[in-house]
C-alpha cells in the first residue's frame, strides 16, 4: 500500500540490538532510555502518521553533554539516529527506521535567559515553540514564528524545518529569527554556532543548519530573537464571491505599499470546517475568505485597515467583517490554526505546503480543483496569501487503500504544478520523506549532488536521519 | 595577471572548468569596489562578473527581483524606484571606504552579506536573498532556492553563499524579496551623550513598539564637534509623526530631539551604512565589530588605554566601526581579547596588504567549526580554485 519506500533495515545492527542497546544504558538514566514495544509505539509516527516504523530504541537525554555521548556512542558502532522533537512534522521528518536510534529533546525543555536589552532569548532546543512567547508575553515581548502547532511543537523541530506560521509575511520565518545554536557534530563534538550578535563572522553556517532537517547535526540549545509586541493587533475578515477577486485584493493591496502582518486565505470547504469547529463568525455564504491583520496604535489600525477595506471594495468584496475584541480576535486566529485539527475530525487528508508565485493563484486554485475533481476527492484549502505557500487538504479515506494512493497521486501532482508555475515543493514544512522523491521535479541532478555533497561534510557515513530529503536512488553519485 | 569576463553563465562554467583543468585559481570579483577586503590572494586569473548583467524577473506585485550578479546595485535600485520598492536591507557601499570607483554589483553586495543601518528591524541581506544560480569549483552551474519567499525545500545553499566571500561559487544570478519603499521618514537626533547613555536609549527604543529602523550613535569628533544619537522611524506619514512623538516622550530623560528630514537624513544614514565617517585619514585600518547591542560600549571601554582608535555604533550598539592605526596587528589582539571576553566577531574591513598577510582579517573559528567549514568548502570547490585563501589560509 505504502508509496514511500523505506530503505531496508541493515540486518547486521538489528542483531546486534541487545549490544547497543547495553551501550545506551550506560550514557543515560533507565528514565531516558526507552526499549519496550509498547512504550517505542509513541515514537514510530509524526504528524504524517500514514507511515509507520518502530525503532530500535528511543533516547531522550537531559542535557548537551548526554547528547554528546549518545551521538558518539552511536557513530562509533555505525547506527543510525532520527533526531526528534515533538514529533509533529507534517512531511515525516521525524519518523523512524528499524535499525535507527530516535534521539528526542523532549527533556532540554528550560527556557535559560531572558535578554529584553539585546532582544534574545537563550533556550533549550526542546521548549515548545509557544512557551517563548509564553515566558516574555508579560513584558509585552514574543517571539515571532507561529506555526499551526506551536503549542506542541518544538523549536528544535522549528529549527530543523525552517518554520513559518501566519505572521511570516512582516516577521519572518524561523532562519530570520534564529540567531545562534549549540550543536552536536554526528561524531559527538559540541559547536557553538552565532550567538546573541546579529550577523556571522564567516560563512553563515546557521543559515545552512536552519532548515537541515536533522541531517547535520543534533541543536540542543538556540538563541532566538524576541521581539516587542506591537501596541495592538486587529484581524479582518473578508469573504469574496469569487476566488479571482481575492487574489486580486491581496495584490493590489501590496502593490499599494501595504504589508499587513498576516494575510490569510481560505475557500469555501475550509471556511465551512473551520467555522463548524471554532464558531469564528466566518462568512459562510463566500467562495474566499482573507483573514487580514494589520498592527500599531488604535489610530494606525484604522488608517491602515481603512486603506485595505478601500481597495477589498474596488475589488468587489462581499462581506467585510473588523474583530471588535480580544475575544473575537482570538477566535479568527482559533479557527484559522485549527484547520487542519478540524479538517481531521470530518476525514483524513494529506496536508500539501508547496509556495507559487502569487500571480499564478487563480490558475492554481482552478487545477487544484481540476485535479481533485478528477480523481473524485475534494480539497479544503487554506494559505498565507501574501507570500503563495499552498495549504490544499486533500480528503480521503485511510481505511481505504486506493483511495489513499489516489490521494497521494493527487498530492504529488500539485506539488508538480506548484514546481511547473515557478513555485517549490516545501513552504515551511520541509521535505522528509513525504517530498523526498519529488525533488528531482525541483532540482537537476548536480542541484541534488551539490546538496549531498554539502550534506556529507558534517555526517560522511550518513548516520544522521538517513532517510529523508534526497531520494535513496542515486546517492552514490555524491 | 589573466583577466576573465564572462557574459553568461555558460561562459562561467567553462572558465572555472578550464581553471580546474589546468589547476590554476580564480580571484572572483564583480564592479571591483571592494579590492583591499580579504586575506590577500596570489590568484592566476582574474573572473569578473562584471559584463554578466540584466534583470532577468522583476514582479512588483509580488515583491520579486532577479538579475545576473553583475548587475549595478544602482541598476537593481532604480528598477525598484519606478515601482515604489528598495532593497531592504540598505547595500553598503565600500567605495568610500577603500578608494575605489567602478559600479558595485548585485553579486558583490551577495558574497559580503553587506547590510545596512536597516538590518535591526527588516534583516540582512541574507535574509532578503531567496535564490541564487552559482558554478561551483567543478564547473558545474547549480540552483538553490528560487523566485518564492517561503522555501524549505531543500539544504539552503542561499544563505550559505550569501557572505562566502566567492569562496564557495561564482555566483552568477541572484533573487531577492523586496519591500514598498515606505512612504516617510523621520530622523530623531539626540545631542550631547556618551557611548553608554547612547546606547541605553537605543536600546529603550529598540524595545519599544514603534518599529526603529535605524539606530545609531556617533561619538564626538566622527561627524561634528558634539555626539549625535539617531533613531529612524519609517512608514506612513501620519505614523511617523504619531511614533516620533512617542519616541520623545519615552525618552525625555535624554534631552530633546531634533528632527533630521529629507536630504540630509538620507546622507547622514548612507555615511553611517557605508563606514564614509571613519574613512579619513586614509592610512588608518578599519575594523567592523559585531557584539551583542548592550556591550558595545563595554567592548570600546576594554580597548581605551591599550589603542589610539575612533568609533562609531550603528545596529543599536551591536555594530562598532572602528579605526585604529596601521602599526603592528592595527589592534587584533586589544580587539579580539575584548572578544573572547563578551562574545562576537570582528572583521578587518581594511589594512595594507602586510596586516592583512599576518592578522586573521575574520574571525579565527574553534577547532571543530574551522574544520566543518574546511570540509564544506571541499564540498563546493575541492581543488581550492575560488578565492583560495580569501577568508583564511589554505593549501
Amino acid at each position: 500500500m505504502s508509496a514511500i519506500a523505506f530503505p531496508q533495515p541493515d540486518p547486521g545492527i538489528l542483531a546486534r540490538r541487545a549490544a547497543i542497546l547495553s551501550g545506551l544504558a550506560e550514557l543515560v538514566p533507565p528514565e531516558c532510555l526507552v526499549t519496550s514495544e509498547d512504550e517505542r509505539r509513541a515514537f514510530e509516527t509524526d504528524g504524517l502518521t500514514a507511515y509507520r516504523r518502530l525503532p530500535m530504541a528511543v533516547v531522550l537525554p537531559r542535557s548537551t553533554a548526554e547528547v554528546s555521548a549518545v551521538l558518539r556512542f552511536c557513530h562509533d558502532v555505525g547506527v543510525k539516529v532520527v533526531p526528534r522533537g515533538a514529533g509533529t512534522s507534517l512531511c515525516g521528518g521525524a519518523i523512524p527506521q528499524e535499525d535507527a536510534v530516535v534521539l528526542g529533546v523532549a527533556k532540554l525543555n528550560k527556557i535559560l535567559e531572558v535578554d529584553y536589552g539585546n532582544r534574545v532569548a537563550r533556550v533549550e532546543a526542546g521548549v515548545t515553540n509557544l512557551s517563548i512567547t509564553a515566558a516574555v508575553c508579560g513584558d509585552d515581548f514574543f517571539y515571532a514564528p507561529d506555526p499551526s502547532s506551536q503549542l506542541a511543537c518544538t523549536i528544535a523541530g522549528n529549527i530543523a524545518m525552517n518554520s513559518g506560521g501566519a505572521h511570516c509575511l512582516k516577521y519572518g520565518v524561523t532562519t530570520n529569527n534564529v540567531l545562534g545554536v549549540r550543536m552536536v557534530l554526528v561524531d559527538g563534538t559540541v559547536v557553538d554556532i552565532g550567538g546573541p550578535h546579529l550577523d556571522a563572522g564567516g560563512l553563515d553556517l546557521l543559515g545552512l543548519v536552519v532548515g537541515s532537517e536533522g541531517q547535520l547535526g543534533v541543536v540542543t540549545e538556540a538563541t532566538v530573537r524576541i521581539l516587542r509586541l506591537a501596541e495592538g493587533a486587529r484581524p479582518v475578515l473578508f469573504g469574496f464571491p469569487s476566488v479571482d477577486q481575492a487574489g486580486a485584493t491581496v495584490a493590489a493591496i501590496i502593490g499599494a505599499g501595504i504589508i499587513p502582518v498576516a494575510i490569510e486565505y481560505m475557500d469555501r470547504l475550509a471556511i465551512e470546517i473551520c467555522e463548524n469547529f471554532a464558531q469564528a463568525g466566518y462568512p459562510l455564504d463566500v467562495e474566499a475568505m482573507l483573514i487580514i491583520e494589520v498592527e500599531g496604535s488604535e489610530a494606525e489600525i484604522e488608517a491602515q485597515l481603512a486603506r485595505i477595506v478601500a481597495i477589498a471594495r474596488q475589488h468587489g468584496v462581499a462581506t467585510v467583517k473588523e474583530s471588535r475584541s480580544a475575544m473575537e480576535t482570538a477566535a479568527i486566529w482559533k479557527g484559522r490554526k485549527s484547520a487542519f485539527g478540524a479538517t481531521g475530525r470530518i476525514a483524513d487528508y494529506i496536508c500539501m505546503d508547496g509556495t507559487i508565485p502569487t500571480g499564478r493563484l487563480p490558475e492554481v486554485l482552478q487545477r487544484i480543483d481540476a485535479l481533485c475533481a478528477e480523481h473524485g476527492l475534494r480539497a479544503a484549502n487554506v494559505f498565507h496569501a501574501g507570500d503563495g505557500n499552498l495549504h490544499p487538504l486533500v480528503l480521503y479515506n485511510i481505511n481505504d487503500p486506493v483511495e489513499q494512493e489516489k490521494a497521494e497521486h493527487v498530492g504529488n501532482e500539485i506539488l508538480k504544478l506548484c514546481v511547473a508555475v515557478g513555485g517549490c515543493l516545501t513552504g515551511e514544512h520541509g521535505v522528509g520523506i513525504e517530498k523526498r522523491d519529488l525533488m528531482v521535479f525541483q532540482f537537476g541532478p548536480q542541484d541534488l549532488a551539490q546538496q549531498m555533497r554539502v550534506r556529507a561534510a558534517f555526517d560522511p557515513h550518513w548516520l544522521l536521519n538517513p532517510a529523508k530529503v534526497f531520494p535513496l536512488e542515486g546517492r552514490a553519485a555524491a | 595577471m589573466t583577466l576573465l569576463e564572462p557574459t553568461s553563465e555558460p561562459e562561467v562554467v567553462a572558465h572555472v572548468a578550464a581553471a580546474r583543468q589546468d589547476r590554476r585559481t580564480l580571484s572572483l570579483r564583480g564592479g571591483g569596489t571592494q579590492v583591499g577586503l580579504g586575506r590577500p590572494v596570489a590568484a592566476d586569473v582574474i573572473l569578473s562578473c562584471r559584463a554578466l548583467t540584466g534583470i532577468t524577473l522583476h514582479e512588483p506585485a509580488e515583491l520579486v527581483i532577479a538579475a545576473w550578479a553583475g548587475t549595478p546595485v544602482a541598476e537593481v535600485e532604480a528598477a525598484l524606484a519606478s515601482t515604489g520598492q528598495i532593497l531592504p536591507f540598505e547595500p553598503v557601499d565600500l567605495r568610500p571606504l577603500y578608494g575605489t570607483a567602478g559600479a558595485p554589483t548585485l553579486g558583490g553586495v551577495v558574497a559580503g552579506n553587506w547590510s545596512g543601518p536597516r538590518r535591526i528591524q527588516a534583516g540582512a541581506a541574507r535574509d532578503h536573498l531567496i535564490g541564487v544560480r552559482f558554478v561551483n569549483g567543478r564547473g558545474e552551474a547549480i540552483k538553490s532556492g528560487g523566485r518564492v519567499m517561503k522555501n524549505v525545500t531543500g539544504l539552503d545553499l542561499v544563505k550559505l553563499q550569501c557572505g562566502a566571500q566567492g569562496t564557495l561559487g561564482v555566483l552568477t544570478e541572484v533573487t531577492f524579496k523586496v519591500l514598498p519603499r515606505p512612504e516617510s521618514t523621520l530622523t530623531l537626533a539626540f545631542a550631547g551623550l556618551d557611548d553608554r547613555r547612547a546606547v541605553a536609549l537605543l536600546t529603550a527604543a529598540l524595545g519599544s513598539p514603534y518599529e526603529v529602523s535605524g539606530a545609531a550613535h556617533l561619538p564626538p569628533g566622527v561627524e561634528g564637534a558634539g555626539a549625535r544619537t539617531l533613531l529612524r522611524l519609517e512608514g506612513f506619514a501620519a505614523s511617523i509623526a504619531y511614533r516620533a512623538d512617542q519616541l520623545a516622550t519615552l525618552l525625555h530623560r535624554y534631552g530633546g530631539p531634533a528632527m533630521i528630514e529629507g536630504d540630509a537624513a538620507a546622507a547622514l544614514w548612507a555615511a553611517v551604512r557605508d563606514g564614509r565617517l571613519l574613512a579619513e585619514p586614509r592610512d588608518r585600518a578599519v575594523w567592523r565589530i559585531s557584539v551583542p547591542p548592550t556591550q558595545g560600549p563595554t567592548l570600546v571601554d576594554a580597548l581605551r588605554g591599550r589603542l589610539a582608535f575612533a568609533h562609531l555604533y550603528d545596529w543599536g550598539g551591536g555594530l562598532i566601526w572602528l579605526a585604529t592605526a596601521v602599526e603592528r596587528d592595527a589592534g587584533a589582539t586589544a580587539i579580539r581579547d575584548a572578544l573572547a571576553l563578551i562574545g562576537g566577531h570582528a572583521t578587518l574591513l581594511r589594512a595594507p596588504d602586510a596586516v592583512r598577510t599576518r592578522v586573521p582579517v575574520f574571525q579565527p573559528l574553534a577547532a571543530p567549526l574551522a574544520a566543518v567549514v574546511a570540509r564544506v568548502k571541499a564540498s563546493l570547490d575541492p581543488d581550492l580554485i575560488l578565492n583560495r585563501g580569501f577568508m583564511v589560509a589554505e593549501g
